[in-house]
């Protein structure tokens, strides 16, 4: 029975999604105990201003209402702030951060009062009659403006908006740049983005007041996390907090993070006595929920006129907003030792600094730190070989790194497995350059309104996170393990627990296709439990693309260890060395005499039922692996973008767009397809439609879904997808992970696009998001006796 | 407080409602059809779509009020028992990862598809611009949509000989 060829690799459908398909999921929304309290939270319109008084009197005489209070009634319920997990330097600043403010607050959308009702509408309709005096400050929301001389400071106790300075460098950059025959520099500002996770954050709270117990259900992708760190903020026994993630809609990173709401609910439900509930509207939760990027990017390359790169010089400004939020000063150092990419050279250098703004915090949104750095490197090598006469083909096959296996990068890293070519020749494959280049010529030739471009992003990012001994080098305040348990019923089915939980990424299925082909078992044997604390108390959560090769590597080691006691077990029951067996589709044969047999399931029973068992095993057919890895993945691959820019409207339309990836072993191809296609999808929004904007007051403009473009059916391609299948050397299975490398790779792939459709008109850069506007005034800026 | 009677799903409901209870919470919160999510509030995203008499509309757009003696399908009654040719193509093509706008997402797709069994998969993209994902980049759920909409003609034409 070739069982791990049937369910590893092969076309698996989701076992979660018949619950999704019906209506039948538990989302927390749907999430209500009886005599439930729901809260609404007042929210500051000012982006920085004294709170001289809040009053609470009259909500509180307000139809339904249980309760209201200000940040300074509250301020007794915590032990300590809300978490941050990365002081990513000794001497970085870091302002309090409370659930609710209480002296002042530091952008649009910090909590100010909170209602608790009987009812939604009774706590929405009672939260406007919360009176609150604010004395408007000066604010700033641009990074640019927050280290000038006279800036207004973010927070005052600090005495600066400067939050940290962090660097890094390998080898003699100066002595590199100064002896280099040619060095690019260039500037690139990453908008702001809302991460959108289609399900808005909620989150409620159930206590047991008898017994000072707390269960939590929240739209999380952090339980564990949670579970321990509100512990702290709250200061309860960590074992008297239960966090369940249920069914979570999409998290993207906005979701690893831990909230000021999450904190309000359970001191709401310590003081009251009630299980408190709290759902986010969607506009609350365009200012309330982190947002991602916001960076000024210089990048400079030093090269021989022969186009190879010697070396890399970088310095960034990173929008921390007006909080440092679970990881946020992190964020930028996730993408700081890969500004090098796919590429080799002598030296790196780079520096960042935080600054404090009047914004909604940043942390991680999907990619974290490395679509800024690959965003980075793809365009300023493509600007680097039209300097050097190289086309963006030949820039990169001059620079990849050699194909192999533990590859140093010049980043300091040592990359698990490379191949950059040979993804870099597979799209081209299916591209066709040829004709595409042939028709470009024949529309610059007509002077044709619509121009086309080829735009290439040979990307290759860090992820699986992570070795818990790098994470201490880095400052990070927890491990990178992750934990999985496998458990044999007496009837022979399995459950597996495993402390990485989906929003999404259909862990129940890779995770069952793994157990099934190592243990010979039927998939639908396998039972998937996840995200919950009581079930998988140990778990480091989901995020960073680490879920299959750090908790599916954790799950397919401790399915070996599964298997060697039952072959012990079975070897007792045939009398026989364990040595004496082999194993292979669920079943145990004795070596030359294949009829004698057990089943993994008979030995589950056996381990059960205890009659007659090994000397030295204990009852029982379950085993679990903690895995730490030694390494991170890095997954690669050459995603190419063809363009039709309007050259009269500045109108972009995506013509094709080809993705080859490698994230080594694929366990899944339609789940993996899958992350690549939202991904992509995600990258070409940010490079086409979305960016978050502030006014000069520091009001978000772009608060809802009807003025921040997240982009429909009708707005994107479809996807020409193949992979290259490179095994990574981390870990036994070979994977990679595969959730972000679609949005790390796709940006700078469309903008190099659009730039090459421009070019011969003089276009040098399109910012993003590249719209119609901003397509079109740089046509304008770059026609002889145009304004640039 | 006004009274009102629906049918949702094939059963009719009487309820005292404010007038001012949106018809996704009258769903959600009175009658417990949880299946039926709300992505934002300002009816961009589409995630509460359902058919009332037939035709798709957002339920956070509609009173519940409005919905007095009108006929409601849910995702819970799409069909009642077993998968529309929608759901099993939404499963076959991987079309829903975090699964929470796939419910309204398949309502808007069987309302487009009754109407334009013929639609194209650029016809595809364009019906459904009023309804968000932000897993799938749409890709597989075009695939679904196409898919299913040749198993509903086929099922349409099958009916039709036989009638």
């Amino acid at each position: 029975m070739a069982t791990a060829e049937r369910y590893v690799g092969g076309g698996v459908l989701r076992k979660e999604d018949p619950k999704l398909l019906t209506g039948e999921a538990t989302f927390v929304e749907s999430i209500t105990p009886p005599g439930t309290l729901y809260v609404s939270l007042v929210r500051s319109p000012y982006a920085s201003a004294s709170l001289r008084s809040v009053d609470v009197a009259a909500a509180r005489e307000a139809p339904g209402v249980v309760a209201a209070f200000s940040g300074g009634d509250l301020a007794d319920e915590w032990a300590s702030g809300l978490p941050m997990a990365w002081p990513v330097t000794e001497d970085m600043n870091h302002p309090d951060h409370w659930p609710l403010a209480q002296d002042y607050v530091s952008f649009a959308g910090d909590g100010v009062a909170v209602v608790v009702a009987t009812s939604r509408a009774a706590a929405k309709d009672a939260a406007e009659l919360v009176e609150v005096e604010y004395e408007e400050r000066p604010s700033l929301t641009a990074i640019e403006s927050a280290l000038a001389d006279g800036a207004p400071l973010v927070h005052e106790a600090l005495g600066t908006n400067e939050c940290y300075t962090w660097a890094l460098a390998n080898g003699d950059v100066d002595a590199t740049f100064e002896g280099a025959d040619v060095v690019t520099r260039q500037r690139y500002v990453h908008p702001r983005l809302v991460p959108n996770a289609m399900e808005p954050r909620a989150v409620v709270v159930q206590p047991v007041a008898s017994a000072g117990d707390f269960t939590m259900w929240s739209t999380t992708q952090v339980p564990h996390v949670a579970r321990v760190t509100l512990a702290l903020t709250l200061g309860i026994p960590e074992s008297q907090l239960r966090v369940i993630a249920p069914d979570v809609g999409g998290g993207f990173g906005s979701k690893l993070n831990v909230y000021a709401e999450e904190a309000l609910c359970l001191a709401l439900a310590r003081r009251l006595g009630r299980p408190i509930k709290w759902v986010a509207e969607r506009s609350e939760d365009y200012v309330a929920t982190i947002h991602g990027r916001d960076l000024i990017q210089e990048i400079e390359l030093a090269a021989t006129t022969e186009g190879t790169i010697l070396g890399y010089r970088v310095r960034l400004l990173a929008n921390m907003g007006a909080y440092l939020q679970l990881v946020t000063p992190g964020v930028p150092l996730l993408g700081a030792f890969v500004y090098c990419g796919s590429y080799g050279g002598q030296a790196y250098s780079i520096e960042c600094t935080g600054v404090f703004t009047n914004t909604t915090p940043t942390d991680a949104y999907r990619g974290a730190g490395r679509p800024e750095a690959t965003y980075a490197i793809e365009r300023a090598i493509d600007r680097l070989g039209r300097e050097v006469g190289l086309d963006p083909i030949e820039i990169r096959r001059r620079n990849f790194l050699p194909a192999g296996e533990n590859v140093p990068s010049p980043g300091g890293l040592v990359y698990d497995s490379t191949n950059y070519d040979g993804a870099l020749q597979r799209a081209l494959d299916i591209l066709d350059h040829d004709a595409v280049r042939a028709e470009q010529a024949s529309r610059r030739e007509l002077g044709d309104a619509r121009q086309i471009g080829v735009g290439f992003s040979s990307y290759m990012e860090m992820c699986g996170l992570a070795p818990s001994q790098v994470l201490a080098s880095l400052n990070y305040g927890a491990g990178g393990w992750e934990a999985a348990t496998v458990r044999l019923l007496p009837t022979g089915k399995v459950e597996v627990v495993t402390g990485s939980s989906p929003h999404g990424q259909g862990h129940v299925t890779s995770w069952s296709q793994i157990t099934a082909a190592a243990l010979g078992v039927p998939i639908e044997d396998v039972t998937v439990l996840h995200g919950d604390t009581a079930i998988a108390p140990l778990g480091m959560d989901t995020y960073g693309s680490r879920s299959l090769s750090v908790g599916g590597v954790a799950l397919h080691l401790a399915c070996g260890r599964v298997i060697d006691k039952a072959k012990r077990i079975a070897a007792h029951m045939l009398e026989v060395a364990p040595d004496d067996l082999e194993f292979e589709g669920g079943v145990f044969s004795v070596k030359g005499v294949p009829d004698r047999t057990k089943l993994i399931q008979e030995t589950a029973f056996a381990a059960w039922t205890a009659h007659s068992l090994p000397d030295g095993d204990e009852p029982g057919l379950e085993a679990s692996y903690v895995y730490d890895p030694p390494n991170f993945t890095f997954p690669f691959g050459t995603h190419i973008c063809v363009v039709e820019v309007d050259t009269e409207t500045g109108a972009v339309d995506i013509v094709r767009y080809i993705a080859v990836d490698d994230c080594g072993q694929v366990i899944n191809p339609q789940i993996v397809d899958g992350q690549v296609h939202g991904g992509i999808a995600q990258g070409i929004a940010a490079a086409l439609f979305e960016e978050a904007l502030y006014d000069e007051t520091g009001t978000l403009q772009t608060s809802s879904m009807i003025n921040y473009l997240v982009p429909s059916a009708a707005e994107l391609p479809s996807f020409e997808l193949d992979r290259t299948v490179t095994p990574s050397t981390t870990n036994p299975m070979g994977v990679k992970g595969i959730g972000e490398a679609g949005t790390i790779a796709a940006a700078p792939a469309v903008i190099n696009a659009v730039v090459d459709a421009l070019w011969h008109l003089g276009v040098r850069d399109v910012g993003m998001p590249a719209s119609p506007e901003r397509v079109w005034r740089a046509i304008q800026e770059a026609k002889p006796g145009g304004s640039g | 407080m006004r009274d009102i009677g629906v049918i949702v799903n094939g059963v009719r409901h009487e309820a005292r409602v404010e007038p001012r209870t949106l018809l996704v919470y009258f769903l959600r919160e009175h009658l417990g059809l949880t299946g039926t999510n709300i992505g934002c509030d300002t009816s961009s995203c589409g995630t509460c779509t359902v058919l009332m008499d037939g035709e798709s509309v957002k339920a956070c757009t509609v009173l519940a009020v409005q919905a007095d003696d009108r006929e409601l399908t849910t995702i819970e009654g799409l069909p009642v028992t077993g998968w529309h040719p929608m759901q099993q193509a939404f499963h076959e093509h991987h079309g829903l990862q975090c699964g929470f706008c796939t419910p309204g997402m398949i309502l808007a797709a069987v309302s487009y598809v009754k109407e334009n069994p013929d639609a194209s998969e650029d016809d595809i993209r364009l019906a459904l611009e009023g309804n968000l994902c932000r897993c799938t980049g749409y890709h597989n759920i075009v695939k679904a949509v196409a898919a299913a909409a040749a198993v509903m003609k086929a099922g349409a034409a099958r009916s039709s000989a036989t009638a």
